[in-house]
């Protein structure tokens, strides 16, 4: 598939400068980290591993060490969320598919209407925000996202939804384990097999797109000097056929047929010292000649751990990495995902522990991505949907409104721009910079102004943000320097100022008033009443004009 | 001009017959849909100015009742200004001015100001925050209203926004305040029809591309970032910018005043071009219950400062809105959420009262004062307020009507209800000039009672000029505890019969409105 321009339309980023000359850089490295571990660090760790740190997330982590908080975010105990309903109906489909119940899972449900396929596809797209906004309390789902984009896939092209699944099933279950296996996984999976014509891939007719890109995007990359070669890409694509998909059986499973393969010899430029591949005509020739092909990829352990590591550093720490970080960071922890054989636990345990990963020059850096706004604000705020279990049609309706909020601001779940994924994840120089343009920050304050406002209204429910309820997680909502002082800390990485905090203060809790004690009073009076309609009315106008404001800073677009 | 007649003549033939068939724009002027969609729309160059006062200001000390100085020096002998001190207004002994309102007092003695007296609403909230909502949404004291009256008359006017804005017809911010933030005086049925100028010196960055300072690390670089984007996408940045870029002289105005610092802006954008309707600028400080002057020289101290700050601004920006040849179409007008009780407390300052006077300032204000003092009873008690002569939604229904032409039927949707118009300034376009109505009327009885004092029951004399009539009872704090009468009669002299049974003794205060006209009597329940 043809990888297609990012940016569609008028939008306007600013202009990429060099980081400024006096910008401040670090030389910390992969040392456990043994400084303080405060409500700051854990707020630190928790946004970069969660989609938003709720403060019940906060309090939770905050009464564990720095150890154990990342070891827990890195098992995960929780369940793998059920898979997903259907929730749509069958209108217009020549095939519908009513042997699977309203409400019961379509995932091992053959059927094969397009109509049917789209609806599940969307039914697939919403289910995969519900699991993000109902996240257990581990850097899963983080992961999941971080596969997808990685392994990228987009269901519009894919088009049979019960790959998709299968697909997305794969990336969540095995987000936490081996890497090469996970590569060998994805080369077989199904909806890949579709994605990058791996199932059109045979002796005949030899296909390069899944081959090119297992090297280019998956495991290699393109900036190694020397590197692989057109040849190889031809070579590895030859190895690679004869792999099919059957969508017919309800296992959807990817299968092999021996005489779509290519039994000749494949043989390897010097890069990979010009190894020979034996063909083979066999039922098993495909597994036995895949195998050899990643073990001759990953033989170039060097190059393939430097090439993950980096990823996975810029999606969790930062997008420039110089020349101490390289040296501090990169080298050691692509060290380890190599001694430890491409496991990816031990590496992100390292880095997630690690005197680097804390350190304030490394906090509040990374430009959110629209999946960590609108998601971050949902799970921060504390939104309430409605019950995935016994509403399920309405929750899948509002996860459909956030997926399509998400889409706006330029992050479609299940739908990356191209193979490579999302160019905010890796083009240079920009890199996060890209969310941010002069259509998708006012898309980004409109979403937060209605979530504050008036909410968003489907069939009857509503999803917003309580204000007052908010505040009522906070410690002491009835000081205003406190209640600002906490808030600030938890929706901004960078430091307010005083000045600031005092003047949001007094505009907004005050109302221009000088004496802290008129919002303190207000504040009691709501909770020694709160029917009454105008106590409310006056704790509530003021919190939400002072959230409102707050979102609508830059800092709050910052993790 | 109304919108209607601009339309008419402004619109070329060739963009409105593509929607309506080809007819022509005179003819369809009257059709019934053009009708709807030409809506209540007013063409106007008339801008508006509230300056809001934080923290209740003391009206008794601001203007002083001349007329009844024993009383009042009585009630308030700790922080009362001295009777030789008070600023002479010319055509009135009765009125003066708190003697740091100098530019005021000029101001009024050259026909750019007017005064209404004890201004407020029935059964007064002495809370700030409801009291500001009050206010700014112009709801009745017992009602949730979650808009505000400017921003209801900007979506009546605008509608839609701000889908579709800025467009070509309207090229700039609605509203604009200054000094606050987001405002529920702007607050549309729907969305916030005003921009907010967040602070004077982050508007001064806006105009001069000054990037806030960010710290110089990653996450600071990132910031820099997402607000030199948050800048390229503000949509009337650069409108903004451009209009105040294009003034380059001002007049004088005074240093080290947070006011004038603001309302040399709005100077600054109206003469720039903003075709902007309503501003907002605020200036804090005004809950003194403590140390509101100084002991030994009540003419200074905490409040007198704020008046000269206040005084100086106004008369500042009026001189800078003449010069720069734009003084005929600025109107501004002061309020504050409340003003303070009669007497003063024990340590020199003033608790949270109701009615207090506020000013309409310009060159096209109908000069005067509207209104009488209030009555200051001999011993007023702890509690006991101004009462109400004004309502403060008359002000701002009058602004409204006079000032920006809205007429009568989208005024009521505007203020909710009808209220009484007080002919305060004089926009000649408008089709609705109220005549001023000068109720200082000295000597003229409009309303009396007999007996007075009374025990159980007293006769109600009043004069109507026909209309709407209505008498209201209000207790000392400012309660409306009956309402006599409340409908239409044709003019003359009449007698009500008031049985007060019920009420505790004590002063009470009867107010008469018909049409603009009004008075407020005290009178006294005994045992």
């Amino acid at each position: 598939m043809d990888r297609r321009a990012f940016l569609k339309g008028g939008a306007v980023t600013a202009e990429k400068k060099a980081s400024p000359a006096n910008m401040m850089r670090t030389n910390t490295g992969i040392r456990p980290y043994s400084g303080a571990w405060t409500k700051n660090e854990v707020m630190h760790l928790l946004k970069r591993t969660l989609f938003g740190a709720s403060m019940a997330d906060i309090r939770y982590f905050s009464g564990k060490t720095m150890q154990e908080a990342v070891d827990e975010l890195l098992n995960p105990t929780a369940p793998l969320p059920t898979p997903p309903q259907k929730e749509y109906d069958v209108t217009g489909a020549a095939t519908p598919d009513n042997d699977v119940a309203n409400g019961a899972t379509w995932v091992n449900s053959v059927n094969n209407d397009g109509a049917i396929q789209g609806r599940r596809r969307a039914s697939l797209k919403k289910w995969w925000i519900g699991c993000m906004l109902q996240q257990d309390r581990s850097i899963r789902e983080k992961m999941t996202l971080f596969w997808h984009n990685h392994f990228a896939v987009e269901t519009v092209d894919v088009g049979q939804a019960n790959l998709l699944y299968k697909y997305v099933n794969l990336l969540r279950t095995q987000s936490l384990g081996n890497f090469k296996q996970l590569v060998r996984a994805i080369t077989l999976d199904p909806a890949m097999l579709y994605y990058l014509n791996g199932r059109l891939n045979t002796a005949t007719a030899p296909d390069e797109n899944y081959s090119r890109e297992l090297q280019e995007l998956f495991t290699l990359g393109k900036d190694n000097n020397p590197n692989y070669t057109e040849a190889d890409v031809k070579a590895a694509a030859r190895i690679l056929t004869g792999w099919r998909v059957d969508v017919n059986i309800a296992s959807f499973p990817a299968y092999f047929t021996a005489s779509r393969h290519d039994a000749g010899n494949k043989t390897f430029s010097s890069f990979y010292n010009n190894k020979v591949v034996t063909g083979r005509n066999t039922a098993t020739a495909g597994e036995i000649e895949l195998d050899e092909l990643l073990n001759m990829i990953f033989s170039k352990s060097t190059e393939v751990s430097r090439f993950m590591v980096t990823k996975l550093y810029r999606f969790f720490v930062y997008h420039e990495i110089d020349a101490a970080t390289e040296a501090n960071v990169i080298e050691p922890l692509a060290l380890i995902l190599r001694n430890n054989n491409w496991e990816i636990k031990p590496v992100l345990a390292t880095l997630l522990k690690s005197e680097h990963f804390y350190d304030v020059l490394n906090q509040g850096c990374i430009i959110k991505a629209p999946l960590d706004h609108a998601i971050g604000m949902c799970r921060e705020w504390n939104v309430v949907f409605p019950q995935a279990v016994s509403e399920f049609s309405d929750a899948y309706g509002m996860w459909n409104y956030i997926m399509t909020i998400a889409s706006n601001h330029q992050q479609n779940i299940g739908d990356p721009p191209s193979v490579s994924g999302w160019p905010a994840y890796y083009q240079v120089p920009q890199f996060d910079e890209l969310w941010i343009n002069t259509d998708t920050l006012p898309k980004r304050n409109q979403f937060s102004d209605l979530m504050i406002g008036n909410g968003y209204t489907r069939n009857g429910k509503k999803i917003v943000i309580d204000a007052i309820a908010y505040a009522k997680t906070l410690q002491n909502p009835g000081n205003p320097n406190l209640l600002i002082e906490e808030l600030m800390d938890h929706l901004f990485r960078i430091p307010i100022s005083q000045q600031t905090k005092d003047q949001l203060k007094k505009d907004f809790l005050l109302t221009g008033q000088a004496q802290d004690y008129y919002w303190t009073d207000a504040w009691n009076a709501y909770l020694a009443s709160p029917a009454t309609t105008a106590l409310f009315n006056t704790v509530n106008t003021r919190l939400r004009g002072l959230f409102k404001y707050c979102m609508n800073l830059a800092e709050y677009q910052l993790m | 001009m109304k919108r209607r007649q601009f339309l008419q003549q402004a619109i070329p033939a060739a963009v409105i017959p593509s929607v309506l068939n080809g007819f022509s724009a005179r003819v369809l002027g009257d059709h019934p849909m053009l009708n709807a969609l030409l809506n209540t729309y007013v063409e106007s160059d008339k801008v508006l100015v509230i300056i809001q006062l934080n923290g209740g200001n003391d009206g008794l000390n601001m203007v002083i009742p001349m007329d009844q100085y024993g009383n009042y020096y009585k009630a308030r002998t700790n922080i009362a200004i001295p009777e030789n001190k008070v600023l002479k207004l010319s055509g009135t002994n009765a009125v003066g001015l708190h003697p740091s309102m100098t530019g005021l007092q000029s101001l009024y003695n050259s026909g750019k100001l007017r005064l209404v007296q004890a201004v407020g609403y029935p059964n007064p909230n002495f809370s700030h925050f409801r009291a500001t909502d009050i206010w700014m949404s112009a709801s009745n004291s017992n009602e949730q209203v979650n808009s505000g009256w400017a921003g209801r008359y900007l979506s009546d006017q605008y509608p839609n926004y701000p889908n579709g804005y800025p467009n070509a017809a309207m090229t700039d911010p609605l509203g604009i305040q200054i000094g606050s933030t987001a405002s529920l005086t702007f607050q549309g049925p729907s969305v916030n029809m005003g921009v907010s100028i967040s602070n004077i010196n982050s508007f001064y960055n806006l105009i001069n591309g000054i990037q806030e300072p960010a710290p110089p690390t990653p996450a600071g670089n990132a910031l820099q970032y997402v607000r030199l984007v948050a800048r390229q996408a503000n949509q009337y940045a650069g409108r903004i910018s451009a209009a105040a870029a294009s003034v380059t002289a001002q007049g004088t105005y005074p240093t080290g005043n947070t006011l004038a610092d603001q309302l040399k802006i709005v100077a600054r954008l109206v003469k720039g071009g903003l075709k902007t309707r309503v501003y907002m600028v605020s200036m804090g400080g005004f809950d003194n219950h403590a140390l509101q002057t100084n002991t030994t020289d009540t003419t200074t101290g905490t409040h007198a400062t704020l008046m000269q700050r206040l005084s100086d601004a106004i008369q500042a920006f009026q001189n800078d809105l003449k010069g720069m040849g734009i003084e005929d179409r600025v109107l501004g007008m002061t309020f504050s959420e409340f003003g303070r009780r009669v007497r003063s407390n024990a340590s020199v300052g003033t608790d949270h009262g109701a009615a207090a006077p506020l000013f309409i300032f310009g060159s096209k204000v109908n000069p005067g004062i509207t209104g009488v003092n209030p009555t200051i009873s001999a011993n007023p008690a702890v509690g006991d307020n101004v009462p109400m002569q004004y309502d403060f939604r008359s002000v701002y229904a009058t602004i409204l009507e006079n000032w920006f032409c809205v007429d009568k039927v989208s005024l009521e949707t505007i203020m909710l209800r009808n209220y009484q118009q007080l002919g305060l300034c004089i926009n000649p376009s408008c089709d609705t000039v109220n005549a001023i109505n000068d109720p200082r009327n000295a000597g003229i009885n409009l309303i009396t009672n007999y007996p007075n004092p009374f025990t159980q029951t007293t006769m109600l004399n009043y004069t109507t000029n026909g209309g709407h009539t209505l008498i209201q009872i209000m207790d000392a704090s400012g309660r409306v505890v009956a309402v006599p009468l409340d409908r239409e009669q044709l003019a003359g002299r009449y007698q009500l019969f008031f049985d007060g049974g019920e009420l505790p003794t004590g002063v009470y205060y009867i107010r008469l409105q018909n049409g603009a006209v009004q008075q407020v009597k005290p009178m006294l329940k005994v045992r």
